[in-house]
This record gives structure tokens, C-alpha cells and sequence, in this order.
């Protein structure tokens, strides 16, 4: 199918996962045998085939476009690692001029 | 002492014999005693069921029952960890699952969270960050996963039914190996809403009971279409009760070759065997059947699967609830080192795994290839369907194994999930029935289950033939 190894640090980086060195060392000889093991797939002749993103066919499930109650902020905020004035709190996102 | 079905419970509490408080007090002195060294619950309020308890509608199908929930499923106001550090700690849940709603509507007390492998990822419950789950008829074995609280709780009498979920058999395949009886009803049969999603085009939320017919009040009561779930279907639910004791006499029931060859415990199998005996002797046509594409189901389900989950595990950022590292103040930093502490190792492996393939350049060889085996999988079963009434198969290779076995190579335990994940790639209906007992080499008595497949939304069918299997 596709390659040989795969790059688990630069995928990490995909995921938003850090990852120690260590377990890049474990991981890679797994994530090896696993899609290896998903080449068997490549056997099979899948022309014309519809794909199945979903078992049931059940599409565009529309609501009643009515206002109804939200969550309370304040509970909704409970869990946040951290708020301030009603707002969830986060570092910097946009760099100083 | 051995606790009874949800069936005769009722009967108790009806006839004045027994309160709804009682039960609580005796489950939680029951839990504070022997969980320790069972290890299903991860938590129990005590305080809020008993309150509820005291105003339960004893008139109502559960009225007055406790029910225990795996701790992936919000219960309001309660915690729900997912077995994981990155939810460990402060998170309560601000709103309850629909399956949570209509227990209450139906006067059952959800009570205790229960363990499970890290968000649902596992088949043993080893990948529990919080805790460890022994089976209740072997401590030196696993109760099976990735549901393995809820069964571990019903099997040593911690509980009388419990919920669970099912991706790929985490209801059957613990319910298999602790000897209950676990259902993984049809997808869209019962609302997830509320259930912290794993892989959202397989995942189900089923009861773990101690009998089919309480499997079938508990589908009874969770069952039905959800606005909340846009997955949810909008279709009648029949009465799981009224044909469950007419018997299989005349029914036409599957036995496909794939599930019986390599790699099976001739014990398991032979106990399967006798299991699908006894159907026959009451009256069931066993017929030769093929599934043709069996083989592929373990590496399309390792695709499809953490294709799903990468994606819906995205939403544990640091941000809005659970673990946030806060050593940095750089926003991209924050993400990874959140992620980093919060998640397990299985949790990072289907992570990584899903997001290779669905990454650039890998999504047409692997993920869109596995969507069309897929539906080469699903139609095995519709073939099937036409010829059959249900399928009969083993749950699980092997009774429990032993903790740490295939610790060091994951690839050897998603192989252990072959009988049970082809039922949710198609989507279909899936019970396991304990069908008997087969001997370890240390003495212990591990249970073994029979799987029973029906068609989709064939439950009613499904279970009757799971309680003409149903031991004495």
C-alpha cells in the first residue's frame, strides 16, 4: 500500500500530541505491524464499491429551527482549567505588534 | 449473598418487601467491602441516590432500581472520567445522557460510575488510568473490555444491571468473559447523546445484565428516537417482552464457518457448540453459512475506528474542561502538553494511528479503502439475513486471559476482537448469553458466552433467541 514507516513525530505533531522520545521508540514498531497488518485490505479488488461512512442511511438531519435553553454559563464554566469575567481564560493567541 | 434479576427485584419492591433505599445502603456496604478487591467502581454517591431513592415511583418499569453506568456516559452533576487522567480530576457533568433521562423517567436511580479502558479503548480494561479491574471468577485474570467495570460489577454482585458501550464489542466481550448477559443493540436503536464519543459511526450504548429478559426491560426502557442524536432513528419501539419466551422452534439460525476455524480455544469452542446444541434441540434449523469477508474485519475496523476517534478526540484541547498544563503560555504548547499528560499510551496509539490515516497522501489507501471494505462486510450480513434469522457465533477466541499478556504488542489484542466488530461495522444487533463454563490451568471456572447476531433493528427476535440459549 502505502510505506514502509511511518513518522511518528511529525504525525504527533498532526495530532497535537507532544511525545517523549521514549515513546516514539515504543510506538513506531507498533504502528509499523499495525498497518502493515492493514495492507491485507489492498487484496481485495474495491472498484465500484460504494463506500460506508455510516451504517444506517440516514441524511441531513435537520432540527425545528426554534431558540431553545442552552447550558447555564455557569455551569459550563465550572469545569474550565481556568476563567475570568465570565469567559473561559486561554493564553495569547495573537502576537504583540 | 447473590443478588437477584432486576425481574424479581421488582416483584420485592412492589410487594413492599424491600425499599429503594435499602438497596442503595446495600450496594454501597457491599461496595465499600469487596470493591477494593474487585476495583469496578471508580466512584459511588451514596448521598444522591439515596435522596432519590426516597422519592422513587415504584408504579414505573424501574421503579426504585439502581443502576450502575460506566463512567463514559454523563450522568448530571457527576463525575465522568473515561478512566482517564485528563479527565481525572474537577470535571462534573453540567448535563445528563438521554439514556440517563429515561432510566430516571422510568424510575431507576443511576448509582457508581464504572471503570472501563481509557475513553472506551481496549478489550480488557487494562487501559484503565484510574484503576484496576479483576475478573470476579479469576482475580489473576482480566474481566474483559472495554466495559469490564459494569461487567465485573453484575458478575460479583456490585450491582444488579448496568450500562455500558459498545465499539467494537466492549458490551459482548466482557459480558463473554465475566459470565452475563451484554447487549449491543442495532445502531440508531438507542440515543448516544451524552455518551463521550469514541468512533461515532459504531459506537452503542447497551445494558450488562444478570438475564436476557432484564436485557430486554432495560433496551425497553432506553430504546426510541432522540432529537438530540441526529443519528437516532425515528422508528416504532416494539414490545422486547411479549415474544421473548415463544422459543426458536422453527427459526433458522446461522452457524458461519469463518467464526469457528484458526485460532479458536477448542474449549470455547466446544462449549459454543453445545450452546447451539441446545438451540437446536429446541427446535432451531442450524444452517451452514459464509461471511465471506470475516478476515478483513480486524484491519478495517483498525482504520475506520481510530479514523474516528482522532477526530473526535480533538475536542480534549486544554481548553474548555479537564486537564490543562499550564506551564506555557503558548497556545500550540498548551494543546500538546495537555494532550501529552492527559492521555494514555493506547489513547496516543489510535490517535496517532487515525490521524495518519486520514492525513495526506495516506486517506485513499487506507481510510477510503476500509469505508469500502466496509460495506463489502455489511453485505455478508444482508446476504445472510436472507437466509437466516440470526447468526450464532463465539464471543471471544479465548475465555479471559491473563492481565499483561499483550501488553507489548497491540496488534495481537485488536486480533482477540475478531468475532465481535464486523456486528458494528454493519451496524447490526449483538447479545452475548453465557453458554458455560471451560476449565483454566490454575482451576478457575472462566465463563464462556454465545453470540447471537440478528438483523438490524431485529432485536426482538435476537432476544427471544437469546433466552431460549439462556441457562437454567
Amino acid at each position: 500500500m502505502a510505506t514502509d514507516h511511518i513518522d511518528v513525530r511529525y504525525v504527533a505533531g498532526l495530532a497535537r500530541l507532544e511525545l517523549t522520545d521514549a515513546e516514539c521508540e515504543t510506538f513506531q514498531p507498533q504502528l509499523d505491524a499495525i498497518l502493515k497488518y492493514a495492507e491485507t485490505l489492498g487484496s481485495l479488488d474495491v472498484d465500484g464499491i460504494e463506500p460506508t461512512a455510516h451504517p444506517v442511511p440516514v441524511y441531513d438531519v435537520m432540527r425545528e429551527d426554534k431558540p431553545g435553553q442552552s447550558l447555564p454559563v455557569e455551569a459550563v464554566l465550572a469545569n474550565a482549567p481556568d476563567q475570568a469575567q465570565g469567559q473561559i481564560r486561554v493564553p495569547k493567541v495573537i502576537a504583540e505588534a | 449473598m447473590a443478588l437477584p434479576t432486576l425481574v424479581s427485584l421488582r416483584r420485592q419492591l412492589t410487594a413492599g418487601e424491600i425499599s429503594s433505599a435499602d438497596l442503595i445502603d446495600g450496594l454501597t456496604s457491599s461496595i465499600e467491602s469487596r470493591n477494593p478487591e474487585i476495583g469496578a467502581y471508580l466512584s459511588h454517591e451514596a448521598d444522591a441516590a439515596r435522596e432519590a431513592a426516597e422519592k422513587v415511583d415504584l408504579s414505573l418499569p424501574l421503579g426504585g432500581v439502581p443502576i450502575g453506568i460506566k463512567d463514559n456516559i454523563n450522568v448530571l452533576g457527576q463525575p465522568c472520567t473515561c478512566a482517564s487522567r485528563y479527565l481525572e480530576k474537577g470535571y462534573r457533568s453540567p448535563y445528563e445522557a438521554t439514556v440517563i433521562q429515561r432510566l430516571r423517567a422510568a424510575g431507576a436511580i443511576p448509582f457508581g460510575r464504572l471503570n472501563l479502558d481509557e475513553f472506551a479503548m481496549g478489550s480488557s480494561t487494562e487501559n484503565s488510568a484510574l484503576g484496576k479491574t479483576v475478573n470476579p471468577h479469576d482475580p489473576e485474570r482480566i474481566p474483559g473490555g472495554s466495559s469490564g467495570g459494569s461487567a465485573a460489577a453484575v458478575a460479583a454482585d456490585l450491582a444488579y444491571a448496568a450500562l455500558g458501550s459498545d465499539t467494537g464489542g466492549s458490551i459482548r466481550q466482557p459480558a463473554s468473559h465475566c459470565g452475563v448477559v451484554g447487549l449491543k443493540p442495532s445502531y440508531g436503536r438507542v440515543s448516544r447523546y451524552g455518551l463521550v464519543a469514541f468512533a461515532s459511526s459504531l459506537d452503542q450504548i447497551g445494558p450488562l445484565t444478570r438475564s436476557v429478559e432484564d436485557a430486554a426491560l432495560m433496551l425497553q426502557v432506553i430504546a426510541g428516537h432522540d432529537t438530540a442524536d441526529s443519528t437516532s432513528l425515528d422508528v416504532e419501539v416494539p414490545d422486547y417482552l411479549s415474544d421473548l419466551h415463544k422459543g426458536v422452534d422453527g427459526m433458522k439460525l446461522g452457524l458461519p464457518k469463518e467464526y469457528f476455524g484458526e485460532g479458536i480455544d477448542p474449549a470455547v469452542r466446544e462449549c459454543v457448540e453445545r450452546s447451539i446444541k441446545r438451540l437446536e434441540d429446541a427446535g432451531a434449523e442450524i444452517i451452514d453459512i459464509s461471511l465471506p469477508h470475516t478476515e478483513f474485519a480486524v484491519a478495517t475496523y483498525y482504520i475506520i475506528a481510530p479514523a474516528e476517534a482522532s477526530s473526535n478526540l480533538a475536542r480534549f484541547d486544554g481548553i474548555r474542561y479537564g486537564h490543562r498544563n499550564k506551564e506555557t503560555d503558548d497556545l500550540l504548547d498548551l494543546y500538546k502538553r495537555s494532550r501529552e499528560e492527559g492521555f494514555g499510551p493506547e489513547v496516543k496509539r489510535r490517535i496517532l494511528l487515525g490521524t495518519y490515516v486520514l492525513s495526506s497522501g495516506y486517506y485513499d489507501a487506507y481510510y477510503s479503502r476500509a469505508q469500502k471494505v466496509r460495506t463489502l462486510i455489511r453485505k455478508d450480513f444482508e446476504d445472510a439475513f436472507t437466509k437466516v434469522d440470526a447468526i450464532v457465533s463465539p464471543v471471544a477466541p479465548t475465555p479471559a486471559r491473563k492481565f499483561g499478556e499483550n501488553s507489548e504488542d497491540p496488534l495481537q489484542e485488536y486480533l482477540s476482537d475478531i468475532y465481535t466488530i464486523a456486528a458494528n461495522l454493519a451496524g447490526i444487533c449483538a447479545v452475548s448469553v453465557p453458554a458455560g463454563t471451560v476449565t483454566s490451568d490454575s482451576g478457575s471456572e472462566l465463563p464462556v458466552g454465545l453470540q447471537i447476531l440478528g438483523p438490524h433493528l431485529g432485536e426482538s427476535s435476537l432476544l427471544r433467541i437469546a433466552k431460549a440459549a439462556e441457562l437454567d
